[in-house]
């Protein structure tokens, strides 16, 4: 009885493992069979244009791109310097708690609500047209917490010998955080932002109302405060307003292989750090 | 003779515990003073107010004197990272940072505004020299300093703070994470480095302090029982508890 016990519950974790692994490979497997055909050089290098009669997501790149570099601009420094601040600053142990109680709330808040508040915020107070600038703060507000929390824990990290040798030697706190402690801490920075950089590729509900629906091809500037989509704004309205789902899975196909490499990278940044330490 | 240092009154409080009361000591220049006593006397406590490091404790408050040539390090006037230049400090287990052998050494004439290649070169000769390491790693200068053997980094801890040209050098219990060959090369390198340096070092090895230092302070209990020459602590203590600790009756 026992026995028959043992080998059905083992059979339901087979199974539970098998239908979990098949799903994901049958995701991975329908938006490879669909996409890739999809992929041809003219897709990825053209506007989509009813006059000259292409269809492309060249400006959908530039737009991902132009997001990724404003949100992690104003990110990258507020967050390492925040995280450098409540670990080797701060000595009030209520701020430290406060700060990274804030973090963690923030990591778990529906992106949707980073675009209302990024929409009240830049485009109705602020009175900026939406774009890439408002698209681009806005993911800045939601991946800090995700480069704060990575910084910290790589801080953490180094060991408190290196501080005090440090210190010994008649270094001043700023240049022993400069000189010993960050230094030590790289790995742990890149990997946030790795995954900071997954995260704003990957959104589209933040940047409905802030950086918008645009598919024109802009430059930077131009782009800060025009209409923009990006990649998986431009999948949302390619599939559900105008239903051409070959556009749409091409976009999916372009968005797992930048995921997939932003995962394996993080994933190598991070083993490095655990070997040397 | 005048004192290097000197502690007068010096009382310490971690939060509400009393770690140090009424501690008063002269520690003479080119001299090797031992600190002896059993474990949480005070002794690492003791030296970490010589050069300050207590102030990374939270909590840590102190009173009382500490002189260094006659002024107060917990004065208003006095500039800690200055303070911490001219008094080096060694650590129980060897600190190394994650770089070259050569950045190590380097870490304080940078810190000093020393950027020329040839004076650079010079200070790290002259200071893995004087550690009696130079041998063993002047064709390595570029290899990280941690792929040394814990008495290697340990030597290489000592000429990075050479290299700051202190004149006191606090050492921690330096030997105690060592093997005794690795133990010896550093007492022999403190007997040699006393002609140029003052050496304060705490030390839970009685041998040693006898072997070395020219003065022993024993400590109990957060207070001073006694201080003088080495030799009379360990042949003709004045107070009974010192001589029962160094015959090994407590401890």
């Amino acid at each position: 009885m026992r026995k028959l016990r043992e080998i059905f519950l083992k059979a339901a974790l087979i199974a539970a493992a098998a239908i979990t692994g098949g799903i994901l490979l049958f995701l991975i497997g329908i938006i490879v069979k669909r996409g890739l055909p999809q992929l041809t050089w003219p897709f990825l290098t053209t506007a989509t244009s009813y006059l000259a009669g292409t269809t492309g997501i060249l400006p959908n790149i530039c737009n991902t791109l132009y997001l990724i570099l404003i949100a992690m601009g104003v990110a990258l420094p507020l967050g390492v310097g925040a995280a450098v601040y409540i670990t080797e600053y701060a000595d009030n142990p209520r701020i430290v708690r406060l700060i990274s109680f804030a973090a963690e709330t923030l990591t778990g808040i529906p992106s949707i609500l980073f675009g209302l508040i990024g929409m009240l915020f830049f485009i109705k107070l602020a009175g900026w047209k939406q774009g890439v600038l408002a698209g681009g703060l806005t993911l800045a507000l939601m991946v800090l917490p995700t480069v704060m929390a990575n910084t910290r824990e790589s801080l953490l990290a180094v060991p408190g010998a290196y501080r005090e040798g440090a210190l010994a030697l008649g270094s001043g706190k700023w240049h022993m955080v400069r000189t010993v402690v960050l230094p030590n801490a790289v790995d742990g920075i890149v990997t946030g932002c790795i995954l900071s950089v997954g995260r704003i590729t990957g959104e589209s509900a933040a940047l409905l109302f802030t950086a918008g629906f645009g598919l024109r091809l802009l430059g930077f500037k131009a782009a800060l405060e025009s209409s923009s989509a990006s990649l998986s704004v431009a999948l949302y309205l390619y599939a559900s307003e105008q239903g051409k789902f070959d556009i749409a899975f091409g976009i999916a196909a372009v968005l797992l292989v930048l995921t997939l490499a932003l995962n394996l990278l993080a994933s190598l940044t991070a083993g490095r750090a655990r070997k040397e330490r | 003779m005048e004192p290097i240092l000197e502690t007068k009154k010096l009382d310490l409080h971690y939060g509400a515990f009393q770690a140090l009361s009424g501690i008063d000591t002269e520690i003479f220049p080119n001299e090797i003073t031992a600190l002896i006593g059993p474990s949480g006397c005070g002794k690492s406590t003791y030296l970490k107010t010589l050069n300050r490091m207590n102030d990374l404790v939270p909590g840590c408050k102190i009173d009382g004197a500490v002189l260094f040539h006659g002024h107060n390090v917990y004065g208003n006037k006095i500039d800690v990272t200055e303070l911490r230049s001219r008094i080096g400090m060694v650590f129980q287990k060897p600190n190394p940072f994650p770089m070259s052998i050569y950045d190590n050494i380097a870490y304080a004439p940078r810190l000093h505004g020393v950027r020329g290649r040839a004076e650079l070169d010079g200070i790290v000769e002259k200071s893995l020299k004087s550690a009696a390491i130079w041998d063993e790693t002047k064709d390595k200068l570029k290899k990280s300093a941690l792929g040394l053997s814990g008495g290697q980094q340990q030597r290489l801890c000592i000429a990075r703070a050479l290299a700051a040209e202190p004149e006191v050098l606090l050492m921690d219990e330096p030997t105690s994470a060592l093997d005794p060959i690795s133990t010896g090369r550093i007492e022999e390198l403190a007997l040699e480095l006393k002609k140029t340096y003052t050496i304060v070092i705490v030390t839970h090895n009685m041998q040693q302090a006898a072997r070395i230092s020219d003065k022993t302070a024993f400590f109990l209990l957060g207070k001073l029982v006694e201080m003088d020459e080495t030799a009379k602590i360990f042949n003709e203590a004045e107070d009974s508890r010192t001589r029962d600790y160094i015959q090994g009756k407590f401890g």
